[in-house]
């Protein structure tokens, strides 16, 4: 669809609003993301792209849920599966003003006084998202990340006995299955808009499933995650401010082995997702000797499970 | 070796060096960021000419005493448990696959080993899922 196109697409689902300043953003695989303007309001629209089989449907519902939990997220303006519309799925969103880029949120003097809060903040956010009932979101489906990551890893045909040790050990400790919540799925810093005061946005819903909350409390201090930092939770804060500020906003304990146990989980996917983003380089899929290099990331990752695991096997 | 000099190593410092001396002062935002990736890259297949042969070897050595010539028959006798959890076995091989681990390191990313992360250009452009919006 044309730039034309879509500005006159985009301003019939929205009621005959005039469409300006329509502006292509760097997108992701899945999405397609444009800022624009309708009758002076910013907005953002994102396009599913082909390829991607998600629902969409199931992503802004749970959008709208998290909303009306009290996560501060971007509100649903309009959204629909139906492609006569905008030639794909598609959902407009309120335009959040702030930062995403981990390297500036952890570095900048701007964001000083936000760092001082964020893990505290991001506490709250994951609380809020945890109370959501999860039958408000009946299309939400449970995820077992062992069995998922399991078969992509024998799909990839890079054994790795680092990974094979790391899925032993999660195997025999794996935590009894806790009460089943709406669950993020890639909560963490790059998918959180970030202002000078803080946390105002929690993004990328995409990976939302039904799981264990242990789960996005694992992802978000998972080491890659942490950018250079020595700081656990997201780089910024420690794991026993995390904890009791999660449980003084939802009145549940967080069991700390339960959570290592997903963060363990956690580097192991993203050791696993370090051979997807070279292969796509490899297979010919995206040219690119960022992607390339990434391959030889793996070693960090297992390194990262020797030391999570050190006097745990 | 019919080839004169440099040696492979030399020609790809020399790379290495023109896109630190010119290239990087030159460029800015995601050139300049992909310029330091590429540094980076070079850095590594530097690393990996000087000390990869001794360590293809090292490694052959360290499978070879545990029974393995692979390290895909080593992870498959992990994951079918015939390399047993626990005990001197389950030892020996940890300390085995941890060592080529340290070794792959050594190439990739020498800071890592010594507790510093940040040898890469730290951003988040690789990451696959933001999406940029603001």
């Amino acid at each position: 669809m044309s730039h034309d196109d879509l500005a006159a697409s985009l301003s019939m689902v929205l009621g005959g609003a005039a469409i300006t300043d329509l502006t292509r953003l760097t997108g992701g695989a899945s999405r397609e993301t444009w800022s624009f303007v309708a009758d002076s309001r910013p907005l953002i629209v994102q396009r599913q792209r082909g390829g991607d089989v998600r629902d969409m449907a199931t992503e802004f519902s749970v959008l709208r849920a998290a909303l009306a939990a009290g996560v501060p997220v971007p509100e649903v303006i309009t959204a629909s599966t139906d492609v006569s519309d905008l030639g794909a799925a598609y959902m407009v969103l309120s335009c959040v003003a702030g930062e995403t880029i981990a390297r500036k949120i952890l570095r900048d003097d701007a964001f000083a006084t936000a760092r001082e809060h964020l893990a505290s903040q991001l506490a709250h956010a994951l609380a809020a998202l945890h109370s959501i009932d999860p039958t408000t979101v009946p299309s939400l489906q449970p995820a077992d990340q062992i069995q998922q990551y399991r078969e992509v890893l024998d799909t990839l045909a890079h054994p790795h006995p680092t990974f094979e040790l790391a899925f032993r050990w999660l195997h025999e400790h794996r935590p009894d299955a806790g009460k089943v919540r709406v669950v993020h799925g890639d909560f963490r810093l790059g998918n959180i808009m970030v202002g000078p005061d803080g946390l105002r946005a929690v993004l990328d819903w995409e990976l939302a499933h039904l799981g264990d909350p242990m789960e996005d409390l694992g992802w978000l201090c998972v080491k890659a995650w942490r950018f250079g930092s020595d700081k656990p939770v997201a780089g910024v804060g420690q794991y026993d401010e995390l904890f009791d500020e999660y449980a003084r906003a939802t009145g549940v304990n967080v069991d700390a082995e339960v959570v290592r146990w997903w963060e363990v989980l956690g580097t192991l996917k993203w050791g696993i997702m370090c051979i997807v983003q070279a292969q796509a380089h490899i297979s010919g899929f995206t040219r690119s000797h960022e992607l390339a290099a990434i391959g030889r990331r793996v070693c960090e990752n297992e390194h990262d499970l020797f030391l999570a695991l050190e006097g745990r096997w | 070796m019919p080839h004169d000099a440099p040696s492979a190593q030399q020609l790809v410092e020399s790379v290495r060096e023109w896109l630190e001396r010119d290239v990087l002062p030159a460029t800015s935002g995601g050139v300049q960021f992909h310029a330091r990736v590429a540094i980076n890259v070079l850095a590594m297949v530097e690393r990996e000419l000087e000390v990869g042969h001794g360590q293809a070897a090292a490694h052959a050595t360290r499978l070879a005493e545990l029974g393995f010539a692979t390290d895909d028959e080593l992870a498959a006798a992990i994951r079918s448990g015939e390399v047993l959890d626990h005990g001197p076995q389950a030892e020996a091989v940890r300390e085995a696959v941890w060592s080529g681990v340290r070794d792959k390191l050594t190439v990739a990313n020498p800071k890592y080993l010594e507790g510093y992360f940040a040898t890469h250009p730290v951003d988040d452009l690789h990451v696959d899922a933001s999406d940029g919006r603001g």
